[in-house]
């Protein structure tokens, strides 16, 4: 049986924090669409935005998703040089690595955004990828401090 | 007899898959057939390609599902053809539909058969390395994704016929036959790999830890039987020292084909690059006997596995392998190339198995009545290398020899070029345009949200409440309908979902089902016939995404559904309807070279009736090829060149220019303008076409190394085919030494030229006919004389030319003595070696013209790479356009290449060409960038962002400098608005708007 499982059918309930996922549409939203396919298990923790390419999201995107309470931010996109676009994720690759160190200088834990590749066929690659980024999101803990009250 | 305007396309691997998309686009009615349950081919098995390491299926899949799709494109899988009658322009095909037992109109791909089946069954695309159910689906993202049982395994236990929902199995589905009149037929049923036989010396088959090269690669793919870890078949265990086996049935008289299988150096390198990626502590070795990496970018690819990867390749054949019967551990021994014989053990030995003809070529050439050669691949013409022996019939990709996923696809568009010359003026005759409602106007209305929640049979309702869900949608804000389906996809549900949209006037229609990257297109054409535009429509991914990853959990996956639904049902809100721009076409081409790429691109449009304007600087047509005089096959090229340009030059459609020079090319896809001076007077004229096609050639590379220049018995290799073909003198040379690899593969040009071991074969034969008493010696580093091109290898061998193999390091040196020349030449094995010789012919390389191609590419806006040649738009699938639309290339300015490839390629240049030529308007996707100009600053990040170069800045009257987008050019990957630092820029149909939606609506 799967991690998750294992963790949820514990008795104390694991905390499951809430992940936005910003997923390219031609590699890793495919990679995550073959995790489905396979039936390789991973936490329920993360939801999906499609995105054309990496290179398509603003870092606003991130910055408001954290003002809003999720608890992490996932960015997955091509590998270098698969970029369906040529070379969107080499471009969104540049501004994250700005946005990161943005981000430790507001205070926000740097952990909370995860910046990822994952190809069409990494099914696999993906689950694990989401399972070790649930994990770090439990050890950083839920994120409270820009949460508006509603 | 009457033309039709359809086209039979054989097999549907990436060659058969690509000629039937240009044909498509083009206004033909395709029929694609393939003999398997699946299209995608081997490519589809493949894990990664070279030498970019991009990921096969990534690439691939986008097209199978456009193949799948394509409206003038009919699919039939499992079938077998019967029967041909007719002839070019006419054929009537008899076909057999060899039942699946599954009805495929019915079967949602949903997979719970396959699931629920006993019985265990060999998986074939996974090579026989994993084990998947008698019912089941060839790989996971197969296209047609459709279920098929197979009879030799099914034990007829009735669980798949009680658990289909669809009720799409049938197990008393008989075979059907059908006939379709087609006017060309295109063979592309690609190759079958060659399998060691039982008691072969490699202990395939009998020791476990010896595998295939294609079983290797479904080792290392992460969809593959082991996820992607490399593991050893006897233990599990990873197996640290890998041996690859170079040659295995190619270049082999006595066991298996004669010729060179062309690929296997390559996919070999690649193989070891991606082991090494996945597992570090893995240590290949490759032995080969020549390292043939004679295409684009190939010897950069092996000089990185050396350098940055470690991969050893060491010079030796190896004749058999032994087993340590305790470890399994395999013993490889071998001679190195100073003759040192040295034994090792490896941990895993991979055999890189040749490229065969497809098991039924016998059976197809019968059928098809076309001519197979000595090896069984199919015969076709030396200067049109996708001619078959029948007219109107084409063939392509490694059925007509072993090759690469390049040239099988630019082989593929060729075919489909032909094939467009044969039938253009029936093109258009047989598709059907679909009649569709006028759009409802609903811009400024209230959203009127409808969402579909399908069950997928189980899959999705056996984890998710979705009864429960289906509630809960119905109460988000706008949300006036919320149903559930049990297939939402099948086509009662269509209807369905059109009814419903009128009943409760819908303006906006979501489906939380499977995935948008397949199935997103059905729903929208359904929504589209229901009077909406086909943007008002949003997918929420709940059961690849949801119920099958969270299987064990499912109150979180029932959350998790609402979650998804709820952002779905936030982003319509703020969707608005779409234009698909459309732009009108000037049906005439610029072709840029007089070569014979350049003319036989145009003597094909010429004949489509398409005016042609082609340009060349010389004031001559001919290029290149002017030098030379035959193929190594034997064509007679000045007599192909003589009549190719009278061809030219007496068609009226065609304009040649020479001594021509572009001033400006301004303009986009359909749309350009262009200026050029000509003649000696330097006239100027102006025209306006719509696409443009690069085939600007490359130069021969001027040595200064070998003395040459200093003495005139010092020659080029086409001086010297010169001399042999026009002059007597070789009679009374005693001695002729070759030297290969001048002014290629060093660091000043990294690359192979990949003619000059052909070259230099060609014209050493020649010698030797000419005269047998002279002695020809070769002096080389690998000779790489791939696919066919071997047997000359042989012969020459045969014939008495001597080949010295030196090293890179280790130069041969040229001295001019009184009345002979000497070289001295280090060979590994034997050392240095003096010989006499009364005439030095240095075979150089081809080197691009970079100050020229720069110029060109700035004007046309288009890319070199780092040896100055044009970059195409993809390596692997695009190999004859650009990325920017509109702008294709051919011949040597691509690639050194040899001309009936130059041919193949200038044919698939205009194929694709015709996808935009033969209609009037085209369309442009709808979901691009906009900008609003009042918030933009002008700063031109986006302009470098854009791939495409679909962004420049403008001067506008009232906000000065701004960016402007031409939606035409625009592919809508967003790279500009995500760098946008005014948000001036947005992607319609992913607006900034509707992500800001989904990301605020977290509402618990």
């Amino acid at each position: 049986m799967n991690e998750a499982a294992i963790e949820n059918k514990g008795e104390i309930k694991q905390w499951n924090p809430k992940i936005i996922a910003f997923l390219c549409n031609w590699c890793s939203y495919a990679g995550a669409d073959l995790a489905g396919v396979s039936r390789i298990q991973y936490p329920p923790t993360i939801r999906v935005v499609r995105v054309p390419c990496s290179g398509r999201i603003n870092p606003f995107f991130i910055i408001k998703s954290l003002m809003d309470g999720w608890d992490g931010v996932v960015v997955s996109g091509c590998h270098p040089g698969d970029c369906h676009y040529i070379s969107g994720n080499l471009v969104a690759r540049r501004r994250f690595a700005i946005l990161k160190d943005l981000l430790d200088f507001f205070g926000i834990e740097p952990e909370r955004v995860q910046f990822m590749w994952a190809s069409a066929a990494e099914g696999e690659r993906f689950a694990v990828l989401i399972k070790k980024i649930t994990k770090l999101m439990r050890k950083v803990g839920p994120n409270d401090r820009f949460k508006k009250k509603w | 007899m009457k033309k039709v305007g359809s086209v039979l396309v054989v097999g549907a691997g990436i060659g058969g898959s690509q000629a039937s998309l240009d044909l498509g686009d083009a206004g033909y009615k395709v029929y694609l057939v393939e003999s398997t349950t699946s299209i995608g081919g081997v490519m589809a098995q493949l894990d990664k390609t070279f030498p970019t390491n991009d990921c096969a299926m990534c690439i691939v899949s986008p097209k199978l599902v456009e193949t799948g799709r394509h409206q003038n494109v009919d699919l039939f899988i499992n079938v077998e053809i019967l029967d041909v009658k007719g002839e070019a322009g006419n054929f009537t095909v008899k076909i057999l539909k060899k039942t699946l037992h599954v009805n495929v109109d019915k079967c949602t791909g949903c997979g719970i058969c396959g699931r629920e089946c006993p019985v265990e069954a060999i998986d074939i695309f996974n090579e026989g390395l994993a084990r998947h159910s008698a019912t089941s689906v060839k790989y996971p993202q197969a296209v047609p994704l459709v279920y098929a049982i197979n009879r030799d395994y099914c034990i007829g236990c009735g669980i798949c016929l009680g658990v289909c929902k669809a009720k799409a199995v049938e197990y008393g589905m008989e075979d059907e036959i059908m006939e379709i009149n087609v006017g060309a037929i295109i063979l592309a049923p690609g190759f079958d790999e060659y399998i060691p036989p039982e008691g072969n010396k490699y202990g395939y088959g009998k020791f476990k830890n010896v595998v295939t090269s294609i079983e290797f690669e479904r080792i290392l793919s992460a969809s593959g039987p082991y996820s992607g870890k490399i593991l050893r078949p006897s233990d599990g265990d990873v197996p640290e020292k890998v041996a690859f086996l170079q040659c295995i049935g190619s270049r082999d008289y006595r066991d298996g084909q004669p010729y060179c299988s062309s690929v296997c150096c390559m996919y070999t390198t690649k193989e070891a690059i991606i082991a090494k990626e996945h597992m570090n502590l893995l240590n290949p070795t490759i032995f080969s006997m020549d390292i043939r990496a004679y295409g684009k970018d190939f010897d950069k690819y092996i000089h990185r596995a050396q350098e940055e990867y470690g991969v050893r390749y060491i010079r030796s054949r190896i004749s058999h392998l032994e087993e340590d019967p305790k470890t399994q551990d395999l013993i490889v021994t071998y001679e190195d190339e100073t003759g040192i014989i040295a034994k090792e053990m490896y941990n895993l030995a991979v055999l890189s198995v040749g490229l065969n003809p497809p098991n039924d070529a016998v059976y197809l050439s019968e059928k098809f009545g076309v001519d197979l050669n000595e090896f069984n691949f199919v015969r076709t013409d030396i200067f049109n290398p996708v001619q078959t022996s029948r007219a109107g019939i084409f063939a392509c990709g490694a059925f007509t020899s072993p090759k690469d996923i390049p040239e099988t696809v630019t082989q593929a568009s060729a075919a489909a070029g032909c094939v467009n010359q044969l039938l253009h003026d029936q093109r258009g005759t047989l598709i059907t345009e679909k009649s569709l409602p006028p759009e409802i106007f609903v811009a400024g209305q209230p959203p009127r949200i409808g969402a579909f929640i399908c069950h997928c049979g189980i899959n999705i309702g056996g984890y998710v409440d979705v009864p429960e869900v289906t509630r809960y949608a119905g109460t988000l804000p706008n949300v006036v309908l919320a149903d559930r389906n049990l297939y939402t996809c099948s086509a009662d549900t269509q209807t369905i979902i059109k009814e419903k949209i009128k009943e409760y006037n819908l303006n906006r229609v979501i489906v939380a089902s499977c995935t948008p990257r397949t199935h997103e297109p059905l729903f929208q054409e359904t929504i589209r016939e229901a009077g909406l535009n086909r943007y008002l429509f949003q997918m929420a991914n709940i059961r690849d995404q949801c119920s099958w990853v969270h299987m064990h959990e499912p109150e979180e996956a029932t959350r998790k559904a609402k979650d998804l639904i709820r952002m779905a049902v936030n982003s319509a809100r703020e969707i608005q309807p779409l234009e698909r721009i459309r732009l009108s076409v000037t049906p005439k081409v610029l072709v840029i070279g007089g070569g014979i790429s350049g003319m036989v691109a145009a003597r094909n449009l010429a004949f489509q009736e398409f005016e042609t304007y082609l340009i060349e600087k010389g004031s001559v047509l001919g290029g290149h090829a002017r030098n030379i005089y035959t193929t190594l096959e034997g064509g007679n090229v000045q007599e192909y060149l003589s009549n190719l340009i009278n061809e030219i030059n007496s068609n009226k459609l065609i304009h040649v220019y020479t001594q021509a020079k572009i001033e400006n090319i301004e303009g986009y896809i359909g749309n350009f303008k262009t200026s050029i001076i000509h003649g000696e007077k330097k006239e100027k004229v102006k025209f306006k076409h719509g696409v443009v096609i690069v085939a600007t050639g490359a130069d021969e590379y001027e040595p200064t190394e070998f003395l040459y220049g200093k003495d005139d018995r010092i020659i080029k290799q086409s001086e010297f085919e010169k001399l042999i073909n026009t002059t007597d003198d070789i009679r009374k040379k005693k001695s002729v030494v070759m030297i290969q690899c001048v002014g290629s593969r060093n660091t000043e040009h990294p690359y192979c030229s990949r003619m000059c071991c052909a070259e230099a074969i060609k014209n050493a034969i020649k010698t030797k006919e000419l005269n047998p008493e002279t002695e020809v010696i070769i002096l080389y580093r690998d000779i790489r004389t791939y696919g066919f091109k071997e047997l000359y290898y042989r012969k020459a061998r045969e014939a008495g030319i001597f080949f010295i193999r030196f090293d890179e390091t280790k130069p041969p040196e040229v001295r001019v003595e009184k009345d002979n020349l000497k070289i001295i030449v280090e060979n590994p094995k034997i050392g240095k070696i003096s010989i006499d010789s009364d005439m030095i012919v240095l075979s150089v390389g081809i080197v691009a013209n970079g100050v020229e191609n720069e110029e060109m590419g700035k004007m046309l806006k288009v890319p070199l790479n780092e040896d100055n040649f044009y970059l195409e738009a993809h390596v692997k699938l695009r190999p004859v356009e650009f990325a920017t639309e509109g702008i294709f290339l051919a011949g040597l300015s691509h690639c050194p290449k040899s001309i009936e490839d130059s041919i193949s390629q200038a044919n698939a240049a205009v194929s694709r060409a015709c996808t935009i030529l033969s209609k009037d308007e085209i369309e442009a996707e709808g979901k691009v960038a906009c900008i609003d100009i009042t918030r933009c600053s002008g700063c031109g990040m986006c302009v470098e962002n854009c791939a495409y170069n679909a962004i420049e800045l403008i001067l506008d009257r009232r906000f000065g400098l701004v960016a402007s987008i031409n939606q035409v050019l625009c592919k809508g990957c967003g790279a500009c608005s995500g760098n946008c630092r005014c948000s001036a820029i947005d992607i319609l149909g992913f607006t900034g708007e509707q992500i800001y939606e989904m990301i605020t609506g977290r509402v618990e």
